[in-house]
């Protein structure tokens, strides 16, 4: 059901309803597509056990990295970077605009922004955490087995495995939690719980505590994107459950594929670099 | 729920987190075969192998997905003074016991170095855990000799420069650069490719996804994905650690083609222009038949060839976050500097 099949319908119908009738059917159609853009019915390809097939290399092309509230352009925080480093403006991903902080919360984010270049685990090459290693920028790659999902991110080889059948509660606690997936028709539903406190959303300082509990849903929107929307609950931080969302875009060059970003050496000089020995003075 | 931390200190130099470094083994979770239908009358050896049928993925590969483990006791070059290829089962089950022993007293009692956790208390020996059983007396099947073969003049030269490499960058804790790659959590032994014993945690998770099998190695997550699509290798300017893999299926075995290694991880002294072919079949429900063999003109003046099943274990594998809890740099960097100012300090009041 599309525009073109209406003006088709259009043009069937000229002489037998008249121009008039056709149109305010065109307008019942027009609207009907509209409201389903919004709920898309595309039905995925399948794999050959019959589940939506989500396999590929996705990425997300937004400044959710940056921050994923609303946010004007920035100066670089690293100053030799310039305009190289500076902060593009993003119309966030947080549904609603702004995060539903406790008032505490929200000063240890200004906190947290404040302190960035000290604190934000990503300069220092640690686990993103959910659902930031999504949107981090880098690319990542759905390995779709039989029992096991993989999500295997570039940035510092993060993975995470995705429990289909063989679920547990989290044996302990973690930088990318324990994730426990389901089917809901076209979507895929991953129950991520069991994190620790140290990882952030965003260079903004947003963060988190370990009562952090995620729920993922991947839905194919189209034959090369996918809807990610990650519903966000942690009493300790947030007043309410809260949304984020946004469109995840699959790399289709043919040679597209997970590079190595053992990103740990490039930031060890700026972790253990004052330790250094000094020259005999 | 019970708990297996097997991390080791080795040497001195490796602090890692060590509850992170941990194996989880979750009662009754053990896996099911994928096809139980399939699954039974499985063949003990590889020779019988040959007439087991691997179960199916849902697109028709072989399937060699689950958790899996390479521990080992038999050593990668055979033994001097061993001459058989095989053991007998006593033989085998002596030298494992005699290993396990060398493992658990690894340090001297009464000294500064013994001063850390008992290894058989915490279930850090190989002995405690699942390992691939194995009656060779060396890893390596070619040369029939079991050793790797003579180094070549241009491979001895290398390793020479590297050795002046690092003497000429200092002391080893003299900054974090110096100290070695495990230690830094950059990567470990064992990761592979090819796949080795990395002592410890030497687990892998398998998964297979339509034209890729991934490979998950325990330590520091490192995961390889294995394009098996047919696709070419990318250029020669993309190295990296890992190297660049490329994979494909003859008959029941997934063979693995790896090349574009950066040279900064070198297994065993091997040149940038290593190649590494990896051959994986499932021989039972319970056993990857681990072929690996290696190729560098430049190291070694023959190809050589070394056979380490793998067996199935008990998942799942917990996350390794390794770098993320690495306080040991940062301790042995500032215990160095303080030995300095203490060492200075003294000088300056002799004088």
């Amino acid at each position: 059901m599309n525009v073109r099949r209406c003006e088709g319908a259009k043009v069937q119908n000229r002489f037998l309803i008249g121009t008039m009738t056709a149109a305010v059917a065109c307008g019942v159609l027009l609207a009907l597509t509209s409201v389903m853009a919004q709920a898309p019915a595309y039905r995925a390809p399948r794999t050959p056990d019959g589940k939506p097939n989500l396999n590929g290399i996705w990425q997300a092309m937004n400044t959710a990295n940056w921050n994923i509230e609303p946010h004007p352009a920035a100066p670089s925080p690293v100053r030799e970077l310039g305009a190289a480093g500076a902060v593009p403006a993003g119309l966030g991903v947080v549904e609603g605009g702004e995060i539903p902080y406790l008032p505490e919360a929200r000063k240890k984010q200004q906190e947290n922004y404040a302190n960035r270049l000290k604190l934000d685990p990503e300069i220092k090459c640690y686990l993103p955490g959910v659902p930031r290693a999504t949107y981090q920028g880098f690319p990542f790659q759905i390995i779709q087995g039989t029992k096991h999902i993989m999500l295997v991110h570039e940035f510092a080889g993060a993975v995470r495995t995705v429990y289909m059948t063989d679920q547990t509660e989290a044996p302990a606690d973690s930088w990318m939690g324990w994730s426990n997936g389901r089917w809901e028709g076209e979507t895929l539903v991953v129950d991520t719980k069991g994190f620790n406190d140290l990882s952030w959303f965003d260079r903004a300082g947003n963060f988190h505590s370990e009562a952090l509990h995620v729920v993922e849903r991947f839905t194919p929107r189209s034959a090369e994107t996918l809807n990610y929307e990650v519903t966000i609950e942690d009493p300790k931080v947030f007043s309410r459950p809260w949304k984020m969302s946004m469109p995840l875009y699959k790399r289709v060059e043919r040679n597209a594929q997970i590079l190595e970003f053992r990103c740990v050496e490039f930031a060890e000089d700026l972790l253990y670099g004052h330790l250094r020995k000094q020259p005999a003075k | 729920m019970r708990l297996r931390s097997r991390s080791f200190l080795r040497g001195t130099t490796v602090a890692l987190a060590l509850t992170l470094g941990a194996t989880i083994s979750l009662a009754g979770q053990a896996q099911a075969p994928a096809k139980p239908a399939t699954a039974k009358a499985a063949p003990a050896s590889a020779a019988a192998g040959k007439a087991y049928k691997a179960p199916r993925t849902p697109d028709g590969q072989p399937d060699l997905q689950g958790f899996w483990t390479n521990s080992t006791y038999v050593p990668l070059e055979r033994p001097n003074g061993v001459t058989k290829e095989i053991y007998t089962p006593d033989e085998a089950e002596a030298a494992i016991k005699a290993a396990a022993l060398r493992e658990a007293e690894q340090t001297e009692p009464g000294t500064t170095a013994d001063v850390h956790y008992d290894f058989s208390q915490f279930g850090l020996d190989r002995s405690q855990s699942t390992f691939a059983k194995n009656l060779r007396t060396s890893l390596i099947v070619d040369p029939p000799d079991g050793k790797i073969p003579p180094v070549t003049a241009e491979g001895q030269k290398r390793a020479q420069e590297r050795a002046a490499a690092r003497k000429a960058a200092g002391g080893q804790y003299d900054a974090v650069e110096n100290m070695p790659i495990g230690s830094r959590c950059i990567i470990m032994g064992g990761a592979g490719p090819p796949l080795q014993n990395a002592g410890y945690n030497a687990n892998y998770q398998i998964v297979q996804g339509a034209g890729y099998v991934m490979i998950l190695t325990e330590m520091i997550h490192d995961v390889r994905i294995i394009p098996v699509d047919g696709r070419p290798q990318p250029p020669s300017q993309v190295r990296q650690w890992v190297g660049l893999s490329r994979g494909r299926w003859e008959g029941e075995t997934l063979v693995v083609e790896t090349t574009n290694f950066n040279g900064k991880n070198a297994f065993r002294g091997a040149s940038e222009n290593l190649k590494v072919t990896e051959r994986f079949t499932r021989t039972a429900d319970d056993t990857i038949s681990y072929r690996f063999t290696v190729e560098d003109p430049a190291t070694w003046a023959r190809p050589w060839t070394a056979e380490a099943p793998m067996a199935k274990t008990d998942g799942p594998i917990f996350e390794f976050a390794c770098h993320e809890s690495n306080y040991g740099i940062a301790n042995i960097l500032a215990g160095a500097r303080a030995d300095e100012k203490k060492a200075a300090e003294q000088k300056k009041g002799s004088n």
